[in-house]
């Protein structure tokens, strides 16, 4: 009886699953589902992946971080101040209605609305309809990253969103608690439509049939996303065969994946660097730049990076990943626990001190065991760290109320450019300009505020590189944070999924690109 | 009697105050929803607006009466996740929790018995030391160890059964089932074991020790001496007494697997309440929060009271020691 049973639900299995294979469907597992269908409500990682899949930027990154022409076919400069596009003709949205110049001025005035996103477009002054395929793009000062920014657009269709809905409420209201239009209908011009969702539990996309990109490797039909939260399960559900595709892949599995014949792990560096900032105002002892590079000498990031990290992330000695303007090519990890010794004697701190240290334990990969490694490697040049860890919905509480001496904190630059970091980590905390939001360490270098603020407007990129570099030297001998590194992307997949084009530093795989063998 | 029902109706409504209460003080330890709903690089002003649109930051008690007076016409309010009416959020959580546990119960049943019967009647056999020192093994490990030892097993290694989730679901006059599929009877499977992995030990134990007293007793000897058959003996006169104490310890234990059902659920992301619950920590969703703790309050509430009335009704005693 019980061989009969195994063998009728071996059957069941291997028919389910061949059935898969034929539609080219992929069922897809990741950490977490896309809070609402408007692109607009949040700004987060899984809402930028989720526009990529049902919208289509005017332009998107490449993996080596080149422009790639998406709505947008080309754009000129015609002033400093002014950027002109030309559109690709002949994109329809899911709707049916043809995509035009007037839908990219609604999208960015709606932008503009969010609260999440105006701060992004604060530099944009308008949108400029030309014709029905050319429009310019006008900034209140000089802006060099207008193309970064452009990555951001993903046009709505206008007159799907227009008007009111049976409740009387207008289609394109941004509301973040509560229904709305946006948050159950979307209308994008990207390769995948909607088709079913039921939030936290599964959502639907199939392929768009009049989607514009024919040039488009892509061969999926049909994506079934699926969130499941838990590490171990969501690992378990790639090697059971119920899932095809995965991502986050939590280190301690990588050798099971790759072991594993039927599956494959496919890593990409991305762009998020992990530091501690070093509070000068709560201990006085950190405004010393001799003790911060003692503690940047003591502290072994390459180790972490290998025993940790299992391998999985790129060790950093400054914020910007290599690719982005300001990386710094000569700036090397500097572990050294003789020569932090020697620091910490002639700044007279022979016996050392003692601190409080707060860090998140669900937030970055392995972000609670970092802090308790970086705990037993101070305490070698005598600095007692007393370490509390907690939950990220309690954590940024108490980072801006600067709860402890040493605090971690993960950044991703969102216009994958290097100013970013600078603006919210290093300059000096400033609440009216909103610069320094993120400083906890209050490191303060009226140099680093010049020389950020001079970027911003800096339209040569080679000039503008240069500055870039001179910052991250000058944060690198002033020892203002202590790096760790960069977290690379993790993905799990079954054999015929092709995963390695469509991946990239900012995590928005696009699988409208996908192919399936 | 009139008096009786009154009187445990007020009972009732302060208990639900006080639960209300207690949920309503500790929203504020979670952490701050607006953080989940903003991307990171909001700024506090505009966090402020948002706090002060959702009145979070109106004083205590203001926010505390205004629950009250929505929760006593039904409404619990809004999930900030979900961001539908939380209430409709839990319910819609609700039948697959109950599935879970019926599924569980199901597999207690029809192995506790006969294999409780079996242990009692034949302690010195080798099956029953066997079983009985599994069970001591079931009881000490962790029900999420079990859940993930059963998906490696099953699903990883043999790939017999699925790893996750509820499977194809049938909507049955608003009750999402996966009782009617044969991919939703194959999705239940683990996380039925593992969630009665828990209890299951317990109950193998209890029915051998109540059966193998009852069979030491004056009136099993006497049925022995009359030459009655044996399985008439142990499953008639036996079996029938060993099963009181059962039912009593069965009813207090299903309202804890209801609270083990957050674990399992969790692990295997079983979409019930119970994962619900956690995700709604994590997410500091306080609102949702505050309406489950006032939900499952109201449930065990009603539950009670209903009881009491009928045991008024049954046994006037009751009534009267209340009274005095």
């Amino acid at each position: 009886m019980k061989k009969i049973l195994v063998a009728v639900l071996t059957a069941l299995l291997l028919f389910g699953l061949g059935q898969g294979v034929g539609a080219k469907t992929l069922k897809l597992g990741l950490d977490a589902d896309p809070v609402s269908l408007d692109p607009h409500v949040q700004l987060s990682g899984g809402m930028l992946q989720y526009s990529h899949w049902v919208f289509d930027p005017l332009v998107r990154w490449s993996q080596d971080m080149r422009f790639e022409p998406r709505l947008a076919l080309r754009w000129e400069r015609i002033n400093d101040r002014t950027m002109r596009f030309f559109l690709r003709k002949d994109v329809t949205f899911h709707s049916g209605n043809p995509f035009t110049a007037e839908d990219v001025r609604w999208t960015v005035e709606r932008l503009k609305k969010s609260v999440d996103f105006k701060g992004l477009f604060e530099p944009f002054d308008e949108v400029k309809v030309i014709d029905d395929y050319t429009l310019d793009i006008i900034t209140k000062k000089p802006y060099a990253l207008l193309l970064n920014m452009a990555t951001y657009i993903f046009p709505m269709d206008r007159k799907f969103y227009s008007g009111l809905d049976e409740t009387g409420q207008y289609k394109d209201a941004i509301v973040k608690i509560g229904p709305s239009f946006a948050l159950s209908h979307a209308s994008g011009t990207g390769p995948f439509r909607v088709t079913f969702r039921e939030q936290g539990v599964r959502t639907v996309f199939e392929r768009f049939a009049d989607y514009w990109d024919n040039g488009s490797p892509g061969n999926v039909t049909k994506i079934i996303l699926t969130p499941i939260k838990e590490d171990a399960t969501r690992v378990a559900a790639l090697l059971s065969g119920d899932v095809d595709f995965i991502s986050p892949v939590p280190p301690q599995d990588f050798q099971r994946i790759r072991r594993d014949k039927k599956v494959k792990l496919v890593t990409f560096p991305g762009g998020r660097i992990i530091t501690f900032q070093l509070n000068q105002k709560r201990r006085p002892e950190l405004a010393d730049p001799r003790v911060r590079q003692a503690i940047v000498y003591a502290v072994n990031n390459a180790g972490i990076v290998k025993k940790i990290m299992k391998g999985t992330a790129t060790v950093a000695a400054q914020q910007s990943p290599a690719g982005y303007a300001g990386h710094h090519p000569d700036l090397a990890p500097r572990y050294d626990l003789k020569r932090a010794r020697e620091l910490m004697k002639e700044a007279g701190l022979k016996n050392g001190f003692s601190a409080t240290m707060i860090a998140p334990n669900n937030r970055y990969v392995n972000d609670e065991k970092i802090a308790e490694a970086v705990v037993s490697m101070l305490a070698k040049i005598k600095i007692k760290v007393n370490l509390k860890t907690m939950p990220k919905a309690q954590y940024w509480d108490e980072f801006d109320a600067q709860a402890a001496d040493i605090q971690m904190i993960g950044w991703h630059s969102d216009t994958e450019d290097s100013g970013n970091f600078s603006e919210f980590l290093v300059m000096c905390p400033d609440a009216k300009t909103g610069y320094g939001q993120y400083n906890s360490g209050n490191y303060c270098n009226a140099r680093i505020d010049e020389l950020t603020l001079a970027a911003q407007s800096e339209t040569n990129l080679a000039r503008r590189a240069e500055i870039l570099k001179e910052i991250e030297k000058i944060l690198y001998d002033d020892a203002a944070f202590v790096p760790f590194h960069w977290q690379n992307h993790s993905y799990g997949a079954k054999k015929n999924i092709q995963v390695e084009p469509i991946v990239n530093t900012m995590n928005f795989p696009y699988l409208g690109d996908l192919v399936i063998q | 009697m009139f008096a009786f029902i009154i009187r445990r109706l007020i009972q009732a409504i302060i208990v639900m105050l006080v639960i209300s209460l207690v949920g309503f003080s500790i929203k504020n330890r979670i952490g701050d929803p607006v953080r989940d709903l903003v991307g990171e690089r909001v700024t506090p002003a505009e966090r402020e607006v948002i706090r002060d649109r959702l009145g979070l930051n109106d004083p205590f008690l203001a926010q505390y009466v205004r629950f009250v007076s929505n929760a006593a016409r039904g409404d619990l309010g809004l999930s900030f996740f979900h961001k539908r009416p939380a209430l409709e959020v839990i319910l819609s959580k609700l039948p697959a929790t109950l599935e879970l546990v019926i599924g569980a119960t199901l597999i207690i049943i029809l192995v506790s018995l006969p294999v409780g019967i079996y242990t009692a009647i034949f302690p010195r056999s080798r099956l029953s030391r066997f079983t009985m020192g599994f069970s001591t093994l079931g009881v000490s490990i962790p029900v999420f160890l079990t859940a993930i030892m059963l998906i490696y097993v099953f699903s990883v290694e043999l790939n017999w059964l699925p790893s996750y989730g509820r499977g194809e679901t049938v909507d049955l006059w608003g009750w999402e089932t996966g009782f009617l599929t044969w991919d939703g009877l194959t999705h239940l499977f683990l996380p039925s074991i593992s969630l009665a992995s828990i209890t299951l030990p317990l109950f193998i134990r209890l029915i051998r020790s109540e059966m193998m007293e009852v069979l030491e007793t004056e009136y099993i000897k006497f049925a022995w001496a009359k030459g009655l058959h044996a399985r008439r003996v142990w499953l008639v006169h036996a079996f029938k007494n060993t099963l009181l104490p059962v039912i009593t310890v069965f009813g207090v234990q299903i309202g804890i697997m209801f609270a083990f059902t957050i674990l399992t659920e969790t692990v295997f992301q079983w979409q019930g309440m119970g994962f619900m619950f956690l995700e709604a920590v994590e997410r500091s969703d306080i609102s949702l929060l505050v309406a489950y703790l006032v939900f499952v309050g109201a449930m065990f509430v009603v539950v009670n009271t209903v009881v009491d009335l009928i045991y008024g009704l049954v046994n006037p005693t009751v009534r009267i020691s209340g009274a005095s």
